[in-house]
């Protein structure tokens, strides 16, 4: 048996957006320090709804209650403040939005300008070359790093998210679905860098496609009514799953 | 049959706009053409003597000029810091709230108020304060009608800003603060620059309003001929020379109001073309 390190632990977390509905229900689970995780589901399944509570998203939203304990190296994320949390826990979204109005450069940065960080020249040049080379992306703008997020392709403006959340030195990342909005050539791109990037941070991805999740990650949780359905090694969840509604999932029967 | 009547009558009544804007233009034109003459278009523009003495008549716009762009600008200053704010409550603190609601619909009201109102209000409480506080001593002054301008102008400031605001999507938000950002800073650091050009037409659009108010200006600035030389002294801006000299003028003396008029005209129509243009350009990026 090979010692594990946990990074991150579920104890009995509850989310629930009013009184009545809970859209996650007392998940247990132990997150191994440099693996990838996926977390499936069908839609609405509280998935995304986890995620966003390990960076303290909830609490931009007054009515979203979060219950239970999220322990990021042994320490419960729910008492800290929602700025020191974020610090540690970076973020990619569905949809690339790399800030329009800065520029690649700046875009890299912007995790040190957004909270008032100063670095000397040097320490940025530094961090953006090797930011933007562990996403892949720096032999493709290295020349173009005053141009406009905007201009990138999708792929690529996802990419330079990625960068942006890397540049906090982030112990974990979250991901909520990174490249359901890009073509298959990028998301094939995205993927391999996400092998790469697991040995630098702990990455937990929400994703729709049972193929990604078999390709990427090491873990697998099966979500379903905000219920943590089953947990397991990648290889056992999807050749053998013990839950019935996993088993209709993968085969497609529910989805 | 029907189509093609149809087609022929909507063609003539969308026609009737750009023939009366021409006309009025035209009309500009022509019954200032005596002052320009007179006088010259520039030396016209940078002259100060406004003195209708029979036999030594001279005319000379650069004190309504001077006392339009005072009031505008002071107007200007005064409206930004509370125009701004409610276009953040309404745009982003409360956006979507009832509170936000009530917020938008009361500034929307101000708007509406007949520049006759704002004018009593200015002259009946504001000028006795103006006196008490000792700032000009017949309360009537730049000072006092800007202040109600600003008030004036709040409105369109904040409501197009607050559209703005609104505007900036939510993946950008997010994605600052889950980089750690405070709101503050995601205020400064990502809506207002991204919100930047839209929230800056707005104010465009809001100046635009205020050089052209005449009603509130002439009830309120004093109605004096020279340059205001501060913000306390009295004046007179474009509009409220025009109203106040229109009823008594003729010749050259009517010629001089009408080419202000056409000068106000030509600033208003580039500030709003400017305005329109930034906004059209803010929405599309």
């Amino acid at each position: 048996m090979e010692s594990v390190t946990p990074i991150l632990e579920f104890k009995k977390t509850c989310v629930s957006y009013t009184k009545q509905t809970m859209a996650v229900k007392y998940v247990s689970a132990t997150i191994e320090k440099n693996t990838i995780t996926a977390i499936m589901g069908p839609s609405g399944c509280g998935k995304s709804t986890l995620l966003r509570a390990v960076n303290l998203m909830h609490n931009l939203y007054p009515n979203i209650r979060v219950d239970g304990e999220i322990l990021l190296n042994g320490e419960n994320i729910l008492t800290m403040q929602a700025i020191d949390v974020r610090r540690r826990v970076g973020m990619v979204f569905q949809r690339p939005a790399p800030f329009p109005t800065m520029s690649i450069y700046d875009n890299v940065l912007s995790g040190f300008t957004l909270n008032g960080i100063k670095l000397s020249k040097a320490e940025k040049d530094a961090t953006i070359e090797h930011c933007l080379k562990s996403v892949a992306l720096w032999d493709e703008v290295k020349d173009v790093l005053n141009k406009k997020g905007t201009f990138l392709s999708g792929g690529q403006q996802q990419r330079l998210c990625i960068a942006r959340a890397l540049a906090m030195k982030p112990d974990v990342l979250l991901m909520d679905e990174p490249t359901s909005a890009l073509d298959p050539i990028a998301t094939k791109h995205i993927e391999e860098l996400l092998l790469e990037l697991q040995k630098e941070v702990t990455i937990l991805i929400v994703t729709h496609n049972m193929g990604q999740a078999k390709r990427i990650s090491s873990k697998s949780m099966f979500m379903y009514l905000g219920e943590l359905v089953e947990y397991s090694d990648t290889e056992t969840l999807f050749s053998n799953p013990v839950d019935e509604r996993t088993k209709a999932y993968l085969t497609g029967k529910m989805g | 049959m029907n189509d093609k009547l149809y087609r022929i009558v909507l063609f003539a009544t969308t026609l009737i706009m750009p023939i009366v804007c021409g006309g009025i233009v035209y009309a500009l034109v022509t019954d200032a053409y005596d002052a320009f003459e007179h006088f010259g278009f520039l030396k016209f523009l940078t002259s100060s003597e406004w003195s209708y003495t029979q036999g030594k008549e001279q005319y000379g716009a650069l004190p309504f000029i001077t006392g339009t762009l005072m009031t505008t600008l002071v107007a200007l200053i005064f409206c930004i810091p509370f125009s701004l704010p409610v276009a953040l409550f309404v745009g982003e603190y409360f956006k979507g709230t009832r509170v936000a609601s009530i917020l938008s619909t009361v500034t929307d009201l101000l708007a509406g108020i007949p520049s006759i109102i704002y004018g009593l209000w200015g002259f009946y409480t504001l000028r006795p304060i103006i006196i008490a506080l000792n700032i000009s001593p017949q309360g009537s002054s730049v000072l006092t009608a800007s202040l109600v301008l600003a008030i004036m102008i709040i409105p369109y400031a904040s409501s197009l800003s607050a559209e703005f605001i609104k505007m900036v999507p939510n993946d950008l938000k997010e994605g600052a603060y889950s980089l750690g950002a405070t709101r503050a800073e995601v205020i400064q650091k990502v809506v207002f620059p991204v919100a930047g050009s839209g929230i800056f037409s707005s104010y465009v659009l809001a100046i635009g309003r205020a050089l052209g108010e005449t009603m509130t200006v002439t009830m309120l600035i004093g109605n004096t001929n020279n340059i205001p030389n501060s913000i306390t002294s009295t004046g007179n801006s474009m509009a409220s020379i025009i109203a106040n000299q229109f009823g008594e003028a003729d010749g050259l003396r009517l010629s001089s109001l009408i080419a202000i008029g056409l000068v106000l005209f030509m600033i208003t129509a580039t500030i709003n073309l400017i305005g329109k243009i930034m906004i059209k350009r803010a929405r599309i990026s």
